[in-house]
């Protein structure tokens, strides 16, 4: 029953907030709201520590029964979705709390506070899904409130425009998860995940076709599967709506662009390692996928100037990590580092957030420096952020992240080389961009107009206590949650399948002392550079940059995604809509259809009304005209 | 002694008229005499209604076999009575406002009603032509009532000599009818037309030739295209209540006329009929719709809408089965009730005791009359035939009569021509709800007008939950027709 509540407490939250916000004023709002988080977040961690080794089921209401297709709500608890409980509502809650403090400016706190509540429950009712489809439907949800969100300051174009590119790439996305489903229910005849698992084995060289041709059915639901990941995960090729997302209020891009909503497609992925298991190319195409995004979102992160986004890309790379972790198999990696990325990522959002509240809603790193003598909680959280995030030992990310490049050089998949070495590269670029953060935000001479350095002061406690609370998650996350990657897999009770012997962690802990140092020493080589450009001669990256130039201007563009997608898809589908708006609707069927046809009623109107004369002799002449017509018809027939 | 019992109604009425008559000639100066005849001819209208509806129903000849009583003449006949009274009562008040209140108008009311009433009754050709004269004459006069207005005297004689031409017309096809078959009863007519033993039918150019100038006679009194030349003009010249009149009772009056002479007579010739008759349906439809666009006067547009609504009930006439008929007097009944109460509401426009009758003058009606605006708002969607309003169920069962009588294409240009129309109608709720009024109407509106008008609202929004009543008795007229 705890997890009923877990997932129904921020429901009646958001509720009570969404609709008695007016009613019932801010204050309210905000304590209903985080007391619904802090009774989930109690449920979770009871649900956490009370699971034994037996997963259980709580079934809710039959949902559909048609023919052979039968769903049910049913709230599913095993230690995958215990840990995602666990993970959603203890962040959540704390953001929620950081909101009170971060969002009392804005006029429709009850609205934001609503939405928060909101998105946490429906990123509960998806990880706690027993089927597919439920599944789908917490997928859904958060999409949608991932949409609001982004859009939550709607009188800004910037916001609506990247509310909308949100939620038209998670679409595309959304089109292969469904897919996927269709199929999984096509070839396995339901959409129970228990009954779909057990099944797998069944099908191993099962063949769907697929626009003409015959593929290997479990590769084609995995890769459908994936692409629904991509979307929601923001991996390479669809990528290009989280950077934009971050026009949101910054708790947002905390709780759903980095802890929450973005893991979901690792999370899935983990959910169905039984099938992924069986189908080989698509682990592949997931761990290329993961290597490349990895790589490709860490160099971006290196010429950012939005604090934000820095992190947004950061967020992205690790996403990276994630899944390439889960494509060479090693799936209690991809959890283990979800779980740490949630607090250390969040830490660093909140405190970006706390930044940006000290600088007056300034969010360019270029005119920052030299506050952390003003912001000393900020700045010690967002040094332990880093620290976290690039992967030192003892902080959270140092287990995990070192975790997953161990598992990539053991594994024996096709593209966990690649994976790997794009892996080190990505670690050195995210210490070097972590603390070139660091150092532009908080180091240096001041860049800021002296009126904001004036202002320049910390946040109240209601913002530093949950950012204190989430730096302890930072360091210790990762000690605290080691039992999750010990080598036989036992942890997970089923919950996750790893088919070969002996398993991908067991091999990956035995990895030579070297590979488990490189990752360290990436992180030095990182952190040096960072500091020889930023603080001991700032001069060098202007100079960097003017000497390759191309290389700069093709980082600072992002690789030219939005550039190429707008070429290929955006203006191309604008010129064909304008083609049809204009040559097909108002010039052919408005010009033809409805506005010919009543410029042609007038025209009749115009006759009708002339042929009234006033004339009796035109009258007469009418009706016997009339009579002489019908006469000569009949005439003429007989 | 003939039995006369049949032929009851019009007895009274005609013996009432021509007491009234008395009381005006000798009284007529009294203002207090005047006032009384219009009151005593509604109490004879309804008294005549309430013997027809208590009366027998079975099919009765009186007259030497000249008039016909049977379950369809008294429906039309309740609809005509109904229609009458209605419209009279609506009367005086103009009439006074007019400075033309006059004894004789009531009167001649009453004569054209009785005229009417025989028109439906009329079993031979020569009671045709008496009953349609009786009706047409009093009409001529009524219209042309306002004498010092020229308006209302261009009106009345323009109607004078078309109507006197389409009455040569239906005389000579009469002629022509009696001279190709020698009767002129309507069961001898039956019999001589009737098809030979074999089935095989002698279709003889006279009598057809005879029929197309009945068929042009009564499409002038139905203003069916192309014989509606009259209809703007008088609707517009008219004195108001006239319009009301003519718009309401006669046109059910010869509806049932050509019913009874095509259907009856002439019913073995179907197939050649129904080609008349789709022709002038077409016709009626497509101007009423598209004239009535161009019109700025209400009393004008309602002549179009007029013309377009007899285009309707002809598709159901056009269908040649009982089902048709059936639709067709549905029709007559709901359109009698929508007319009544729309020129009721035209009665009532008037602005510092002026009538006016221009469509922009019922801008902004809804801000100051709301009961009004609703009220005609009712009529207005149930003239464009919008569900649920009653409108719609006539169109309703005279299309499906049509669709079942393999008319398709009928029906089409049906359905299409009433969307035109519903612009027209829209357009007065529109000018109603969304515009600025210039000038507010006056007001209160008087009694009689509220109730007639809520009446005959409530009619058009309740008909849809409970039509079984009006359904079960055009059915039985129907019927009874074509036994």
């Amino acid at each position: 029953m705890l997890a009923t509540g877990v997932v129904f407490f921020p429901l009646l939250g958001a509720i009570i907030a969404g609709l008695g916000g007016r009613l019932i004023g801010d204050r309210a709002a905000q304590l209903v709201t985080c007391g619904g988080m802090v009774l989930s977040a109690a449920c979770a961690w009871g649900v956490l520590f009370g699971l034994g080794e037996e997963p259980y089921k709580i079934e809710l209401l039959r949902w559909i029964h048609a023919g052979t297709f039968e769903t049910d709500w049913t709230i599913r608890v095993d230690m995958l979705s215990a840990i995602m409980m666990f993970v959603v509502s203890t962040v959540s809650t704390l953001i929620h709390i950081y909101s009170i403090g971060y969002m009392h400016h804005d006029p429709s706190v009850p609205r934001f506070m609503s939405y928060l509540s909101l998105f946490t429950f429906f990123m509960l009712a998806l990880v706690t899904a027993d089927n597919f489809l439920q599944l789908f439907f917490g997928w859904e949800g958060v999409g949608l409130v991932s949409y609001l969100l982004i859009g939550f300051w709607y009188t800004r174009p910037s916001a609506c425009a990247a509310a909308i590119k949100a939620f038209l790439v998670n679409r595309v996305g959304d089109v292969g998860f469904a897919l996927g489903i269709a199929a999984v229910y096509l070839l396995f005849d339901s959409v129970e995940f228990d009954v779909v698992f057990a099944r797998v084995p069944e099908f191993v060289g099962a063949t769907l076709t697929v626009f003409g041709g015959d593929f290997d059915a479990l590769t084609v639901i995995c890769l459908l599967l994936f692409i629904g990941a991509m979307g929601k995960s923001a991996q390479l090729g669809l990528h290009t709506w989280l950077p934009d997302a971050m026009e949101g209020p910054t708790p947002v891009s905390a709780l759903i662009h980095a802890a929450t909503m973005v893991t979901a497609g690792v999370f899935l992925v983990a959910r169905c390692s039984p099938l992924f298991e069986y189908a080989p190319t698509a682990l592949a195409f997931v761990t290329f996928i993961g290597a490349s995004t990895a790589f490709f979102a860490a160099t971006v992160g290196l010429v950012q100037n939005d604090i934000k986004r820095v992190i947004a890309y950061s967020t992205c790379s690790q996403l990276g990590y994630m899944f390439f972790a889960a494509g060479v198999g090693a799936y209690p990696a991809a959890i283990f580092h979800l779980y740490t990325h949630a607090f250390f990522k969040a830490l660093l959002f909140l405190g970006a957030g706390s930044v940006i509240h000290a600088m007056s809603d300034e969010q360019d790193m270029r005119k920052m420096g030299g506050i952390w003598r003003q912001v000393p909680i900020t700045y010690t959280v967002m040094w332990i952020g880093s620290l976290a995030l690039a992967g030192v030992p003892i902080f959270a990310g140092y287990y995990s992240k070192d975790l997953i490049l161990e598992s990539a050089y053991a594994a024996h998949s096709p593209f966990a080389g690649y994976a790997f070495w794009l892996g080190i590269a990505a670690a050195v670029m995210t210490a070097l961009y972590s603390w070139r953060l660091l150092f532009m935000t908080f180091h240096g001479t001041p860049r800021a107009s002296a009126e904001v350095m004036h202002h320049v002061h910390e946040s109240p406690p209601i913002m530093t206590v949950p950012l204190i609370i989430l730096a302890v998650g930072a360091v210790f996350a990762g000690i605290l949650g080691l039992p999750m990657v010990e080598a036989s897999g036992e942890f997970w009770h089923g919950a996750i399948l790893m088919r070969h012997e002996p398993t991908i962690i067991e091999e990956a802990h035995h990895v030579p002392l070297v590979i488990k140092l490189l990752p360290l020493l990436a992180d030095a080589l990182g952190i040096g550079v960072a500091y020889l450009f930023y603080i001991a001669r700032p001069e060098l990256p202007g100079q960097l940059a003017a000497r390759l130039q191309w290389l700069y201007r093709f980082l600072l563009n992002k690789w030219y995604f939005d550039e190429l997608y707008d070429a290929l898809f955006v203006r191309p589908a604008k010129a064909l809509g304008t083609l049809l708006w204009q040559a097909g609707d108002v010039g052919l069927i408005d010009r033809f259809g409805p506005n010919g046809v009543a410029a042609s009623a007038l025209v009749v109107t115009r006759r009708a009304v002339r042929l009234q004369s006033g004339f009796v002799y035109h009258y007469a002449f009418a009706m016997l005209i009339g009579v002489a017509l019908l006469v000569t018809w009949y005439l003429f027939r007989l | 002694m003939p039995d006369l019992a049949p032929a009851m109604t019009e007895i009274l009425l005609i013996c009432v008229a021509m007491a009234l008559l008395m009381l005006g000639a000798f009284r007529g100066e009294e203002p207090g005499a005047s006032r009384l005849v219009t009151p005593l001819a509604v109490m004879a209208l309804v008294i005549g209604l309430f013997i027809l509806l208590v009366g027998e129903k079975s099919e009765s000849l009186a007259f030497e076999g000249q008039f016909v009583q049977d379950a369809f003449a008294i429906y039309l006949k309740i609809l005509i009575l109904a229609g009458a009274a209605a419209c009279l009562l609506l009367t005086p008040a103009f009439l006074q406002r007019e400075r033309i209140e006059r004894f004789e108008y009531p009167v001649l009311a009453l004569f054209s009603t009785v005229g009417m009433l025989l028109m439906v009754s009329a079993n031979s050709l020569v009671a045709l032509y008496l009953a349609l004269e009786l009706q047409s004459l009093p009409l001529y006069v009524m219209t042309a009532f306002h004498r010092d207005q020229t308006r209302s005297t261009e009106a009345g004689l323009k109607y004078f000599v078309l109507g006197a031409l389409a009455s040569g017309l239906l005389l000579y096809g009469c002629s022509l009818v009696y001279g190709f078959t020698g009767t002129l009863s309507f069961e001898g007519l039956a019999s001589a037309l009737a098809p030979a033993a074999d089935g095989t039918r002698t279709i003889s150019t006279g009598v057809l030739i005879g029929l197309v100038f009945i068929a042009a006679g009564l499409a002038f009194k139905l203003a069916a295209v192309p014989f509606h030349m009259w209809t703007p003009d008088v609707y517009e010249g008219a004195p108001t209540p006239v319009t009301a009149f003519l718009a309401a009772a006669p046109k059910v009056a010869a509806m049932g006329l050509t019913l009874r002479v095509f259907y009856q007579p002439f019913g073995a010739w179907a197939p050649e009929w129904q080609q008349i008759l789709v022709f002038i349906s077409i016709a009626s439809m497509l101007l009423g719709a598209f004239a009535a666009i161009g019109q700025s006067n209400i009393k004008r547009l309602l002549a179009y809408s007029a013309i377009g609504h007899i285009g309707y009930a002809l598709v159901g006439f056009a269908a040649g089965t009982q089902q048709g008929v059936h639709g067709v007097l549905v029709y007559l009944a709901i359109y009698l009730i929508m007319t009544v109460g729309t020129f009721a509401c035209v009665l009532v426009m008037r602005r510092k005791g002026q009538a006016v009758e221009q469509i922009e003058d019922l801008a902004g009606l809804a801000n100051h009359q709301p009961m009004l605006a609703a009220a005609i708002a009712i009529f207005m969607f149930s003239l464009a035939g919008i569900p649920p309003l009653a409108g719609f169920f006539g169109k309703l069962y005279v299309f499906m009569a049509a669709v079942q009588a393999n008319l398709v294409p009928l029906a089409v240009i049906g359905v299409l021509a009433s969307v035109v129309g519903a612009y027209y109608y829209l357009r007065i709720v529109k000018l109603m709800y969304f515009d600025e009024s210039s000038q507010v109407l006056d007001r209160p509106i008087g009694r009689e007008f509220s109730i007639i008008l809520g009446a005959a609202a409530i009619f058009n929004l309740v008909f849809c939950l409970a039509p079984s009543w009006l359904l079960g008795q055009a059915q039985r007229a129907a019927a009874a027709l074509l036994t």
